[in-house]
């Protein structure tokens, strides 16, 4: 189990974290034909809205309930009754988030009370669902944000049915006291958490189809957010995503798929709204994690594995073993999300990686399950001073970890939130077996290209060539001493330079 | 900050529509409204100060949201790319405990960066719950030995433009005056030319692009003092009242800071542009007419009369490709006039332009550029600037990076013009890469490709999809 280290600094450097309303807002841009609309002064959207459009590349739409000073000091009650009247008049959402900041939770609104207020002085627009969700940045980070979003949607959607089991098969008349579990036999609900990108989601419903069930993603930014040009030039709304009467059917489905631990929550909920019974799964990087999921969908349809995904699996038992000379006993710093943090630990851990550095913006459950001694609640400067310390040679984080491998010298694969210098990451397949097969390749990948350090030319002190300088000999000696294998690799590590030396001595460490 | 501060601020005697109403008090209207808040203009006009610490005092949404997203380069340190936050959490807030952390903080920031300043952003959540934000500084700066400068710059408070003038209004209060400029190196003495000390407010050196200008300041003996504020040093910014000139560059919302160094401290300034040959020269020629320096003025025409020949040389071949093709511009306030003068230097015909954040002002000069028959656009929203390109015929949209993808994902051509972009469009040299890129999307073949329709479903597209016309 992996100790957990708390923030010990007033100042948070070169932030990791993003914040929960800007999860909530993810959440909701994952549902089709919605708006999310964040409760709080106009720059808490316009900034979200540049974050978004910066790492997706697509317009987005969100909006702000606009609170300024006077409506701050005296109440901003009118502000949200106002904004929702706005966006449902002008737009017709099929839904619309409403998100809270930390200014308008600090200021103490009372969210649920004026979503019935808006629906009470407007009772035309009572057929939009209006999901209120408390998301003040002062705590948790984008995961947590994300996963309150998604709890709040299921808990203003998902209709109440008996819990207890099903005592007839198939219910209909009378539908009070019996449960809808498996009306729809082949529909599976999946909980998605927000590790998992567009081309995630793509995959994993690729995955789902292919044992001949019909998966209902909640919530589904793949058919938003995936990038793709259409006829609609324009739209104040989301384009695609989980269709709202879809998630209405949610307590009719065989089976409920949870992606992600912080999905647990709002799992919990639908558990209890619909006793649909769930199968939980952390991530869905590497060999095990992913044994375990078709394994279950495979249980769940009542169908072998089709021998496409056996094929699948086979190509990444062999990446496994191409990769693995490289990977093995690779150093490796890490820093995201939660669940991302964790899934990527577990992959590399699976591979004969060391997980030395991993930090996490926000506490949570899964953060005891990361392959690491230690993880850091912290920033990417925490990220820095570890990984040096430890001698890293490879960084997982956002974008903006960019500079910090540029300063430790090592090479960074980009993953979470945000990723705005490259082209693609929004987009990038990590799981399933296809993923985390090339996962793996572009890690070993880094490896090749950086990791190996050719010996420096020696010159004897004996040869003297004229015009031809050569290393000295007595200091290169002197070098060579201190990599003797045997030595503390965490003592020895501290600059870039020494880390070469490390390196060495490692590889040698595996020759053995 | 008090009600009646941010009312003085809105109150900019420098502004011809000062007598009108002010924009900062038009409320924004909930569920309907884009744009910034004044932490984040108060941000984007301090930030590119390279060697302060500029730590964001709130919870982490402004901060985590925004940091490292500018396009504004230094030539020397870049402590201005570390974001840094007091990222308070639910506890700091319950507790009260915000004051102490951003004491802590500076105190940090100081100890591992060595910063030449320290600059605290104070942000809704403590702006409600009452930090007081200057105290701290103040006692933070008696302990750290370093200058903290408090910037109130809280989100509610008002709009972009509104933090833009918070920002100058700190620096007027806090800095400037704070220091003095070392004198001429003797060895950058030349016979003949007397050097001139002068300021540019509101240059914020996107892309590095200021360094196509900066050269020629240079060889005329201008020396810059400070640029307010792409590139520069705190010590730029302490010795700013020593200034013969000043130039407004950009953004008007900068205009108290060259009005209060005009009262308090006799420095005349002038509002110009770096975009476009044409207002390049022009800025120049001002610069030597507010100096009254003979010899400056001889050389400064010579310069220009050089520095065009060569330019117009070198436009030609891109002024073919670009010559007719129609611009539908929209971006904020003096840039929907001064990019305005730099297109039509390459021949392009800007058919309608924004002016939703523009001062009667900007308008004024709108007027006078392109003709009393200019179409204005208010409405800045997706389906608008889509209608008015279709309307207008434009050939493509200039505007800020948040419309980029509007353009896109209806298939027309599109140049970023905001602060967040990869490319320098300013001076004589800047005018060749604002070409290519005019060119280069322009003429690019993609168009083609997404617009012509998949070859099954040739017949049944009804009505007229915008993108189906072919690019004129």
């Amino acid at each position: 189990m992996a100790e957990i280290l708390k923030r010990n600094k007033a100042l948070s450097v070169n932030p990791l974290k993003a914040s929960q309303p800007m999860g909530a807002a993810l959440a909701f841009l994952g549902i089709n034909r919605a708006i999310p609309m964040l409760h709080g002064s106009q720059g808490c959207s316009a900034f979200g809205k540049v974050f978004f459009v910066r790492h997706f590349r697509e317009p987005i739409p969100l909006q702000t309930t606009a609170m300024d000073q006077v409506s701050t000091v005296m109440n901003a009650d009118e502000n949200v009754i106002e904004g929702l009247r706005a966006v449902a008049e002008k737009s017709r959402p099929a839904l619309i988030g409403l998100p809270t900041t930390g200014l308008s939770e600090t200021q103490g609104t009372d969210i649920r009370r004026l979503v019935k207020q808006f629906y009470a002085q407007y009772p035309e627009y009572a057929h939009i669902p209006v999901v209120p969700v408390n998301t003040p940045d002062f705590s948790g980070c984008l995961e947590s944000g994300y996963a309150l979003a998604v709890k709040a949607i299921i808990d203003a959607l998902v209709p109440e049915s008996n819990p207890l089991p099903n005592p007839l098969p198939l219910a209909g008349e009378g539908a009070n006291v019996k449960n809808n579990v498996g009306r729809r036999k082949k529909q599976v609900n999946v909980l998605a958490g927000s590790f998992l990108t567009p081309g995630d989601i793509e995959h994993v419903v690729e995955l789902i189809e292919a044992f001949g069930l019909r998966p209902m993603v909640l919530p589904d930014i793949a058919g938003s957010l995936d990038g793709h040009l259409s006829d609609m030039e324009t739209s104040p709304l989301t384009l695609g995503g989980t269709s709202v009467p879809e998630i209405y059917s949610m307590d009719d489905s065989a089976a409920t798929l949870v992606l992600g631990n912080s999905m647990h929550d709002a799992a919990d909920l639908l558990q209890t709204r619909t006793a649909v019974p769930d199968y939980r799964f952390d991530a869905l990087m590497g060999l095990d994690a992913v044994d375990a999921f078709v394994a279950a969908l495979s249980r769940i349809s009542g169908k072998p594995v089709p021998e496409k995904i056996e094929r699948q699996r086979a190509q990444l038992q062999d990446a496994m073993v191409d990769s693995h000379f490289m990977l093995g006993f690779a150093r490796v710093a890490i820093a995201a999300d939660p669940d991302l943090l964790c899934g990527f630990s577990r992959l590399v851990t699976e591979m004969g990686c060391e997980v030395v550095t991993a930090v996490a913006p926000a506490r949570a459950n899964i953060l005891a399950g990361v392959t690491a001694k230690q993880v850091i609640i912290g920033d990417l400067e925490d990220l820095e001073i570890a990984a040096k310390q430890h001698g890293a040679q490879l960084v997982i984080s956002n974008s903006h970890a960019v500079e910090t491998a540029r300063r430790l010298g090592i090479p960074l694969l980009r993953a979470g939130f945000p990723q705005y210098d490259l082209l693609g990451g929004y987009q990038r397949l990590w799981v399933g077996y296809k993923g985390s097969r090339q996962t793996l390749f572009d890690l070993a990948n880094m490896m090749v290209e950086h990791g190996h350090h050719e010996i420096a030319p020696y010159v004897s002190v004996y040869r003297r060539v004229k015009g031809e300088g050569g290393r000295d000999a007595t200091s290169a000696a002197g070098q060579n001493h201190i990599a003797r294998p045997g030595v503390s690799e965490e003592a020895n590590a501290v600059s870039p330079k020494q880390w070469d030396r490390n390196h060495e001595t490692s590889a040698a460490g595996q020759n053995h | 900050m008090q009600a009646r501060d941010i009312a003085e601020l809105l109150n900019e005697p420098a502004c011809t529509h000062n007598t009108k109403s002010k924009s900062g008090c038009a409320r924004p209207k909930p569920g309907a409204t884009a744009g910034g808040c004044s932490f984040d203009g108060a941000q984007i006009a301090l930030l590119p100060i390279a060697d302060v610490a500029h730590i964001v005092h709130g919870s982490i949404a402004c901060a985590g949201s925004s940091w490292d997203n500018r396009g504004t380069r230094s030539s020397g340190p870049a402590l201005y790319r570390t974001g840094m936050t007091t990222d308070l959490t639910e506890q700091d807030i319950i507790m009260g405990r915000g004051e102490k952390r951003l004491f802590h903080a500076i105190k940090q920031a100081v100890d591992s960066y060595s910063p030449a300043a320290v600059f605290v952003y104070n942000t809704c959540v403590p702006a409600l719950i009452g930090d007081d934000v200057s105290a701290v500084c103040k006692a933070a700066s008696d302990q750290c030995g370093v200058p903290v400068v408090p910037v109130d710059c809280a989100g509610f408070y008002g709009t972009k433009n509104l933090g833009n003038r918070i920002a100058g209004e700190a620096m007027f209060k806090y800095v400037v005056g704070t220091g003095e400029p070392l004198p001429v190196p003797v060895e950058a003495q030349r016979p003949g030319i007397t050097v001139h000390d002068v300021n540019l407010i509101g240059e914020y050196n996107i892309a590095g692009e200021f360094w196509h200008v900066l050269p020629l300041f240079d060889e005329l003996g201008l020396r810059i003092l400070c640029t307010l504020s792409g590139d520069a040093r705190f010590g730029d910014v302490q010795t700013m009242h020593r200034a013969q000139a000043n130039m407004v560059v950009c953004a008007k919302a900068l205009l108290n800071v060259a009005r209060k160094l005009q009262t308090d401290y006799r420095i005349p300034f002038f509002e110009g542009s770096f975009y476009g040959v044409t207002d390049t020269s022009m800025a120049f020629r001002d610069f030597a007419r507010l100096l009254g320096d003979a010899s400056l003025t001889e050389r400064t025409e010579a310069m220009i009369a050089r520095e065009e020949a060569k330019i117009n040389l070198a436009l030609d071949p891109w002024r073919e490709k670009l010559r007719g093709k129609r611009v539908l511009l929209y971006t904020g306030g003096v840039k929907s006039w001064s990019i305005v003068s730099a297109l039509q230097d390459l021949g392009l015909i800007v058919v309608a332009t924004g002016t939703n954040k523009s001062t009667e002002e900007d308008k004024a000069r709108i007027r006078e550029i392109m003709g009393d028959n200019t179409r204005m656009i208010t409405d800045g929203s997706p389906k608008a600037l889509l209608g008015a390109v279709k309307e207008y015929q434009a050939d493509i949209l200039i505007a800020g990076g948040r419309n980029m993808y509007t353009a896109l994902k209806a298939k027309v051509p599109f140049l970023d013009i905001n602060q967040e972009r990869e490319f320098g469009y300013e001076g004589y040299d800047g005018m060749i890469e604002l070409a290519r890129q005019l060119a280069l999307t322009l003429q690019s073949p993609v168009w083609q490709s997404v617009r012509k329709p998949a070859p099954w479903a040739q017949s049944s597209v009804p009505g007229v999809e915008l993108g189906a016309e072919p690019c004129r």
